[in-house]
This record gives structure tokens, C-alpha cells and sequence, in this order.
């Protein structure tokens, strides 16, 4: 009953979708206020629908209902209740409508949040939001439906893979789709303004908290899934370039550029076209990842089991959505007045050459993901780009991005002063060739990737650090300005933490007895003994490893080797000592002969600021669209409710 | 001044031809290097009779098929009376590839399910599936007259792949001199 | 007496003897480094997306032994390369041979990145015109106004 009513759901929340697609635009194109009122309330009504829908498939999984397919595909009476919900999103049908799910909270925050925006610029927001919605329906309706029965019904589910059954798939999977959807947000914005004609900087302001949100929601994701590969494969590795991460890499590159270009629109008003373009460019990806994941045309671990209809109906609504968008682009851009006038070296204009590195950094990884299929579709054999090619090609691209980071910020609006500028930065740069020289000796040895890194990370971070000393001098700034500070000090904290990891890492893969001692990046690691351990859904070899370091016993770390009663596939579950200053990793291998083990340890410097670094990224960003400006406005339009009120009242 | 507007539109309309053509794509294929170059010599055991050798060089001058297949092989199964129906049209000498299998195994699962192979070379370690670009179980390769790899079928043959591309292409390669 | 050094004895063996080094899982780790170096670069052909250095499937490990085996023949890395082009095709590789056919891969970024900085110096000094154009025309057009003015209080 329950599945039913959850697939009855969602087609109630299809019927609403269209209404709230059609309705408030037409209303909004002909000022039928009738419709345009529609917008909020339809907008609600569609949460409400989703949201009982995505409650009945998690229902469906905490109770075991293995008459669901898709339940009895990726779960398991003995998968501990945390996962059977996680379980939810594990595969192809139940992550979309994770995803419905999302657009609908983003949808009704908007319709909720909006209250002093002007009612007809809201009905068109809300209405693009709807067109989404109904494409996206029509695909799980028609292809995906994740309420579908298995009858009979099996007796026992296949349960979720192994890999999955983690925290990491308890945060990473939700987080990445609010930052995915929340760039419909800032997309809806801009289709919103071209329909409207009204491109100022007041739409700006409107559009920047959302898409700053958006932003910090994909970081968070991005770093999460960055995090738990590192863990949970075993093999100390944080980024693969795999298809599937760079399809959620793309838009975070776009969005980036996005968020800097609405900061220029906002406060000049210039940049109008271009911050549209960056708007619909950043949902466009958001929708290709989807694509890439779901169809088929690439290979990667992360991606569904793949179904070419699927393919083409994605791909269609990618058409529609990205081909109607770009064509209404393309009529009503120019028509856009120019901004103010600046400087050929001025805030704005070299705040256009970072917006230019972060698009062609974007499209350059988009040319390294498909120019396999590329290659394939014009018959030219199979390639293969990874890794390497993407290692090779981004570090040049970025490192001029990451110079200017550091100058922009002292750049005067309109006009920049460089001997003022230089003047103001000798000391970051002095400090950056310091530290280049110093820090990769320090640790080991120099290369020129070390020293490249450490000084594009000193050299920003001194900056953004004197600049704050500088700016306290005349009283506390304004949150935009720690939202600046912040975001991009994490940047440089990233940097110094792929560098050094990368540059210094070291891992030995040893065969280890009880009592053996290795010795790896200064710590002692002795091998006591193994045990056998029960978990719920699974049995387990535990090792058991003293970590020493100057002689002295710190921690015992317990990696175990797990086979899972659903499938035969071994699974490793690495033992990590986390350190501001390095991790220490110990990976059980196979056993070996007699009381042997093959084991894998690594010492890994600096690796948790590579994600300590986003984390600052994501908190700059909640400083900046935290800012006193948004907030002021809703209480000054609270404050003009109160007054209107007692008026009426009086 | 309002071309320049159109062009992400019609980048974009690259992008989805591409991503069009992709779909009716696999990227799992691998297509073979091999093709039109002389096939890699090698001399291994036969998998029955232990003591005598195989060679490619022994069927130079004749058009045939070598098949790498094994016991533990489970889409071998679906081509495998296939290869039986062939072996007894005596259209062409059909050699069998057992590939990392265990020589009892091996010779148990032809004694269950038929024996279409005028022999089976036994590649205990995949050293020589590794040399002919193996990749998956089962493969085959046919082969001309002069030692040439002339195609490979990649997964078990089908009937349609039977009719419509194998059996064509031997019998054009037999008319050759 | 000789209980006591029977004990120091006992002790001097727990203490130091059982605690040894553990030894490389690789017989030789020279071979072994460069392995990883060459493997890490290459795909693994069964898996979905997996370098050949750290995937554990089947085909994997048995491409590690041969490669292991060119390595101690003698072979540089380009041959190993060649080794495996030859029998599995460029796909093989994870960093692109530069041949007519990945020209635009490499050189694309590139490439992109000339264009992009050239065009963003043209259109910035185009802008810089067109809003000049608009500031000196309405200079000019104010001292057209003004004269007019002048004219009128005559």
C-alpha cells in the first residue's frame, strides 16, 4: 500500500510541477495576478507531495519491504537501520528522487524566504523551478521508478554494496545534491531576469545567497566524497579525476566563477550577460553530470548501472532545459545595457581574468572527461585520458588563478593603483619565496611542484592575513569581508596540503608477523596480532597495530579485513590516526602464510588540510552570504509589515 | 554584435551530438590491435593430449579460428554449442584456448558439454592470452591464410554475430589465395 | 647464578629478537617502485576505472607479474609501454600518446586559455571605448547645452 501511495505521490507532485511551471510564467507574461499568486502556494504543495513520497520509500526500506524492487535490489534485513535509510539514495531511481527531493526544499525555500521580493519576479523563479521539477518527474515516472514491485517478493534483499554501508553515504550523496540542485536556484534567477528583461544589480543581490548556498553545499560534498574514497579504498588516495567526481567538479568550477561575477554585478553592475551565462552554464553541468552518471556513455566506479532509454531521456531534457535556456540567452542578452566603466587593470577587469582561468580550467577538465567519447563517436578508435593528462593540464591553468587570488582583493574598483598594490604585497611575496624555499627542505626536498605549491599557498595566505591585520587597524569589517578572507585562506591551506602530501607521502607494503615492526615517515608501527570479530552483517579479521613514535606508544590502530554475508568480495577497512599535521594509515592486505599478513602502511603530511581547506572554503562562504545586507532587508520589510499593519489597524 | 550571443548555443548543440552519437557506443569494448597484423607465435601443451605442442605456424596456409575459452567461464557456456554445430559443418578448424584453467577442469567440461575444437592449447599461466591482448573469457580470433589476424569477436558468438559477420568473413577469406 | 642469566638471557631475547624489521612484501623493491610508477599511469582493462597499479582484479595481477618480468629483462619504460599498446591499444594508457588524434586534447587548455585572455583584452579595451564614447559625448553635449544656454539668456 505504502509504494503505491508513494508512486500516487509522486504523479500528484508531477500535476502540481506542470501547474507551477506554466501558470505564474503566463501569469507573470500577461500580469494575470490571478496565476502569478499561484507560485507560492503551488510551490508548497509540491514539497509537501515530494517529501510524503521520498518518507514512503524510506518507510518501504525501514521495514524491509522487499516486495519493492529496488528495496530488495540494495538492502538487507541485516543492514543496520542508519544504512537501510542511506540506502535510500544508493542506487540510480532512489537518488533521483533524492534529488526531486531537494529541488523541492530548494523550491519551497525560495517561495518561503522571498517574502520582500517582488511577487511577480518570484512567480517567474518559482515557475522555471516548476519546469525543472516536471522534466525531471516525468524522467523517474516514466523510467525510474523506484516504487516499482517485485512480485513475488524476495525473501531476502541483495543488500547495498559494501563500499557504500558508511557514514560517508549518510552525508556525501545529500550534500552533493543540494549544491547540484541549489544551482537551479541561481539558474531559475537568471532565466527569470532574461524573461523579465530586468538585469540589474538589485537581481543580483537577490540571486547571491542562493548561490553562495548552493556553492557551499557542493564544497561540502565534494570534500565529503573526497574524504571517504580516501578511507574507505584503502589505498590513500584522494582524487581520481574519475568521470563521475568531475562531473561534480565542473559545476563547483563554474559556480565559483559564478559567485565572484555576481559579487562585480552586485556591487557595479556590471557583468550582467556574463553572470547569466556562468548562472545557466552552472545548472547545465549540474544536469550533464547527471547525464554522464546515468546513461552509460562512460566508464567509472561512482556511475549507476546504466540504461541506455535512460540515456536519451536525460539527454533530451538536457536539450530542452540547456538548448531553451541558451536560446532565450541569446535573444535577450544583448538587449542588456552595459555596466559602469573601469580600468583595463582594475578589480573588475582582473576579477574577469580569474572568471576567465576558472572557465577554461572547466571547460579543459569537460575536454578531458569526453574526449574519449569524443574520439569514439567519430570512429577513431578507444583512448583512454586519466589522471596524468588531468594532473598535467590543470596545475598550469590554476597557478595564475591563484597569483591573482592573493592582488585582486587590494585591487581598487574602476581603477587599481599597482604600485599601491605592489607596495602592499612585497611582503606576502617576499614571505612566499621564503616559504618555498624553506618548507620543502624542511620536509624532506626540494622540486619544483613543492616549491610552486608552498609558494602560491604562502603567497596567499600572507596576503590574506596582512590584509586582515591592515583592516582591523580601522575597526571590525563587515562579515562579506571575513567571507573573502576566509574563502580564500582556505584555498591556500588546500594548496599547502595537496602539496605536501603529494610531494612527501610515503608507504611501505610489507609482509608483517606478530611482533615485526615498520618504520615509515618517522613512526614505528608493530603488528601485534590478529582477532576474529562478528559485525552485524559481517564477519571480520582484526588486526591489531601499536603506533610508536620516539619510542613512545601513542595510539593502536585496528584496520580489519571484512567479508560481508552478502557477497564474497573482501573488503579492507583502513585504521587512520588523524593529525593536523599527518595521518598515519594502516591497510590490512591478504593473509599470507603461517600468521603472516600482507599490510600496507602510509604516512601521509598534511593530508587533512586538503579537506581542512575546504572547510574554511565553506565557511567564507557562509560568512559572505551571511551578510548584514541580506538580512536587512527582510527586516526592514518586516518592520514596513509592523508599521503597515498598525496603520490599518489604527 | 549579436552572433557572438548564439555561441554557446551552438557549442552546446556540439556537445549533444557527440553525447548522442555516445550512446549507441560501449565503452567497455576494447577493439583489437591486431587486427590486420600477423598473429603473435607462441608453443604451449595441448590441454588432452599433455604431451604434443601447438603452434600457430602448425595451421599456416589454412583459415581458422582460435576460441579462448575455460571451465570456470560462465558466458562460454552460451556460445559453446554454437561452436559444436560449426565444428561438425567442418567449416574451418576450430582450435580452443584454454585460458588460466586447471588441466582436469579443463578437459572435464569438453567431456560435459562437447568438444567442437580440433584441439585445445592450454594456457595455464594467460601468458598467451596476455600476448593476443585477452582481456575477457571467451574471445575469438579468426585467422587467414598467411597468419594474419583478419577480426575478433569480443564475448561469446551469437547466432546473429554468427551469420552476419563471422560465417561471411571465412568464407571470403577461404576464396582467398 | 645461572638462573639469573638465564633470566637476563630470556630478557635480552623479548626484548630485541622477536621485534624485527618486517620486510618488503615485493622481492625486490626497486623493481617493485618502478612497477608502480609505469602501472600507475595504465588502466586496468576489467575494472571501471582502476589503475593497474592498485586494482585487484585477476587479469590485473597477472599483467603486474608480466610487467615485473619486463622490468627485470631490462626494458626502459618505453618499451613496456609499447608492450602493452601493442597487445591492448592506446586505451591502455591514462596519459594520452600526443598523436594527430589527442592534439586537441593537449593542446586545448592551452590553447583555450591564449584565446580566452586575448579576447577578455580586446572586449575590456572595446568596453572601455564604447563607455568613453558615451562620457565624452555627454561632455560634449553638455557644452552644446551650455552655449545654447548662453545663447538663450543673450
Amino acid at each position: 500500500m505504502i509504494p503505491e501511495l508513494g508512486h500516487f505521490l509522486l504523479v500528484l507532485a508531477l500535476c502540481v510541477a506542470a501547474v507551477l511551471g506554466t501558470l505564474p510564467l503566463l501569469g507573470a507574461h500577461q500580469r494575470r495576478r490571478e496565476w502569478i499568486v499561484l507560485a507560492r502556494p503551488a510551490a508548497q504543495v509540491f514539497f509537501l507531495l515530494t517529501a510524503a513520497s521520498f518518507v514512503a520509500l524510506g518507510w518501504s526500506f525501514y521495514v524491509n519491504d522487499f516486495s519493492v524492487l529496488y528495496v530488495a535490489e540494495h538492502s538487507n534485513s541485516l543492514l543496520p537501520t542508519v544504512y537501510r535509510l542511506a540506502a535510500i539514495w544508493g542506487g540510480h531511481e532512489g537518488s533521483l528522487l533524492l534529488w526531486m527531493f531537494m529541488l523541492s526544499c530548494w523550491t519551497v525555500a525560495v517561495a518561503t524566504l522571498s517574502r520582500t521580493l517582488d511577487e511577480t519576479m518570484v512567480a517567474r523563479v518559482l515557475g522555471v523551478l516548476g519546469l525543472v521539477a516536471t522534466g525531471l518527474l516525468l524522467f523517474v515516472l516514466f523510467t525510474s521508478n523506484p516504487f516499482e514491485r517485485l512480485l513475488p517478493a524476495a525473501q531476502e534483499g541483495r543488500d547495498l554494496n559494501p563500499l557504500l554501508q558508511d557514514p560517508g553515504l549518510v552525508f556525501h550523496p545529500p550534500m552533493l545534491y543540494m549544491g547540484y540542485v541549489g544551482f537551479s536556484v541561481a539558474f531559475a534567477f537568471a532565466i527569470a531576469a532574461l524573461l523579465s528583461g530586468r538585469l540589474d544589480a538589485a537581481w543580483a543581490r537577490w540571486s547571491r545567497p542562493w548561490t553562495l548556498t548552493a556553492w557551499i553545499f557542493l564544497t561540502c560534498g565534494i570534500a565529503l566524497g573526497s574524504v571517504w574514497a580516501y578511507y574507505e579504498l584503502g589505498w590513500g588516495g584522494w582524487w581520481f579525476w574519475d568521470p563521475v567526481e568531475n562531473a561534480s567538479f565542473l559545476p563547483w568550477l563554474l559556480g565559483t566563477a559564478l559567485i565572484h561575477s555576481l559579487a562585480v554585478t552586485e556591487k557595479r553592475g556590471s557583468f550582467k550577460s556574463w553572470t547569466v551565462l556562468l548562472a545557466i552554464g552552472a545548472f547545465s553541468l549540474s544536469l550533464l553530470g547527471t547525464f554522464l552518471v546515468r546513461s552509460g556513455v562512460l566508464t567509472s566506479v561512482h556511475a549507476f548501472a546504466s540504461d541506455p532509454r535512460r540515456g536519451i531521456f536525460i539527454l533530451l531534457l538536457l536539450v530542452l532545459v540547456v538548448g531553451s535556456s541558451l536560446a532565450l540567452f541569446a535573444w535577450r542578452a544583448p538587449k542588456v545595457a552595459l555596466g559602469g566603466q573601469f580600468g583595463l587593470i582594475s578589480r573588475e577587469s582582473l576579477l574577469l581574468v580569474g572568471n576567465v582561468l576558472l572557465v577554461v580550467a572547466c571547460g579543459s577538465v569537460l575536454l578531458g572527461t569526453l574526449y574519449p567519447l569524443i574520439v569514439d563517436a567519430l570512429n577513431l578508435g578507444k583512448i583512454s585520458v586519466g589522471p596524468p593528462y588531468f594532473n598535467t593540464v590543470f596545475v598550469p591553468l590554476m597557478a595564475p588563478a591563484l597569483f591573482l587570488m592573493a592582488a585582486v582583493p587590494l585591487a581598487r574598483w574602476k581603477h587599481a593603483d599597482v604600485k599601491d598594490m605592489a607596495r602592499r604585497l612585497w611582503i606576502a611575496g617576499a614571505l612566499a619565496i621564503v616559504g618555498a624555499i624553506a618548507i620543502p627542505m624542511l620536509m624532506g626536498g626540494w622540486t619544483f611542484l613543492t616549491g610552486l605549491g608552498t609558494l602560491l599557498s604562502v603567497w596567499i595566505a600572507a596576503s590574506m592575513i596582512l590584509q586582515m591585520i591592515a583592516r582591523l587597524k580601522s575597526g571590525i569589517p563587515p562579515l562579506s569581508f571575513w567571507g573573502m578572507q576566509l574563502g580564500h585562506l582556505g584555498v591556500a591551506v588546500f594548496v599547502m596540503g595537496v602539496t605536501l602530501v603529494g610531494g612527501f607521502q610515503e608507504e611501505k607494503d610489507v609482509r608483517m608477523e606478530p611482533g615485526d615492526i615498520v618504520t615509515v615517515g618517522g613512526h614505528e608501527f608493530k603488528f601485534i596480532g590478529i582477532t576474529a570479530v562478528n559485525g552485524p552483517n559481517y564477519k571480520a579479521a582484526r588486526g591489531e597495530f601499536q603506533v610508536i613514535r620516539n619510542n613512545v606508544p601513542t595510539r593502536t590502530l585496528y584496520p580489519e579485513k571484512r567479508t560481508y554475508v552478502s557477497s564474497e568480495m573482501p573488503m579492507t577497512e583502513a585504521a587512520i590516526d588523524p593529525g593536523v599535521t599527518r595521518d598515519v594509515y594502516v591497510s590490512l592486505g591478504e593473509p599470507l602464510e603461517g600468521k603472516a599478513w600482507a599490510v600496507r602502511v602510509y604516512f601521509k603530511p598534511f593530508v587533512d588540510w586538503i579537506w581542512g581547506g575546504c572547510l574554511l572554503m565553506a565557511l567564507g562562504g557562509i560568512c559572505a552570504a551571511s551578510d548584514r545586507r541580506y538580512r536587512m532587508r527582510v527586516k526592514a520589510a518586516a518592520a514596513a509589515r509592523t508599521t503597515a499593519l498598525q496603520g490599518a489597524s489604527s | 554584435m549579436k552572433a557572438k550571443f548564439l555561441i554557446p548555443l551552438a557549442l552546446f548543440g556540439v556537445l549533444v551530438a557527440f553525447l548522442a552519437v555516445g550512446l549507441t557506443r560501449d565503452p567497455h569494448e576494447i577493439p583489437s590491435p591486431f587486427i590486420n597484423k600477423p598473429a603473435p607465435p607462441f608453443k604451449v601443451a595441448q590441454l588432452i593430449k599433455a604431451d604434443d605442442a601447438f603452434s600457430p605456424a602448425d595451421l599456416k596456409g589454412q583459415v581458422w579460428m582460435l576460441n579462448v575459452w575455460a571451465s570456470w567461464c560462465v558466458a562460454c557456456r552460451s556460445e559453446h554449442p554454437l561452436l559444436v554445430q560449426m565444428s561438425q559443418a567442418k567449416i574451418v578448424p576450430v582450435i580452443g584456448l584454454d585460458y588460466k584453467d586447471k588441466r582436469d577442469d579443463g578437459v572435464k567440461f569438453l567431456a560435459q558439454h562437447g568438444d567442437p575444437y580440433n584441439l585445445s592449447a592450454f594456457d595455464a599461466d594467460g601468458r598467451v592470452g596476455i600476448d593476443y591482448g585477452v582481456y575477457g573469457v571467451p574471445e575469438t580470433f579468426i585467422i587467414d591464410k598467411h597468419g594474419v589476424i583478419r577480426h575478433k569477436q569480443i564475448g561469446p558468438i551469437t547466432p546473429e554475430s554468427l551469420e552476419k559477420t563471422i560465417l561471411p568473413l571465412l568464407a571470403e577469406l577461404k576464396k582467398e589465395s | 647464578m645461572k638462573r639469573w642469566i638465564a633470566l637476563l638471557l630470556l630478557a635480552l631475547a623479548v626484548g630485541s629478537g622477536w621485534a624485527k624489521e618486517a620486510e618488503p612484501l615485493a622481492d625486490d623493491p626497486a623493481v617493485e617502485q618502478r612497477l608502480i610508477n609505469i602501472a600507475d599511469e595504465m588502466r586496468c582493462l576489467v575494472c571501471q576505472n582502476e589503475s593497474l597499479a592498485s586494482s585487484r582484479a585477476d587479469l590485473a595481477v597477472d599483467l603486474r607479474k608480466e610487467l615485473r618480468e619486463q622490468i627485470r629483462l631490462g626494458r626502459t619504460d618505453d618499451e613496456i609501454r609499447e608492450f602493452m599498446v601493442s597487445r591492448y591499444g592506446d586505451f591502455v594508457l591514462y596519459r594520452p600518446r600526443v598523436k594527430p588524434v589527442t592534439w586537441l586534447l593537449w593542446a586545448g587548455p592551452f590553447v583555450l586559455m591564449i584565446a580566452g585572455v586575448v579576447v577578455l583584452m580586446m572586449y575590456l579595451r572595446r568596453r572601455n571605448r564604447v563607455t568613453a564614447q558615451a562620457a565624452t559625448l555627454s561632455q560634449d553635449e553638455s557644452s552644446r547645452a551650455e552655449a545654447l544656454l548662453k545663447e538663450a539668456e543673450l
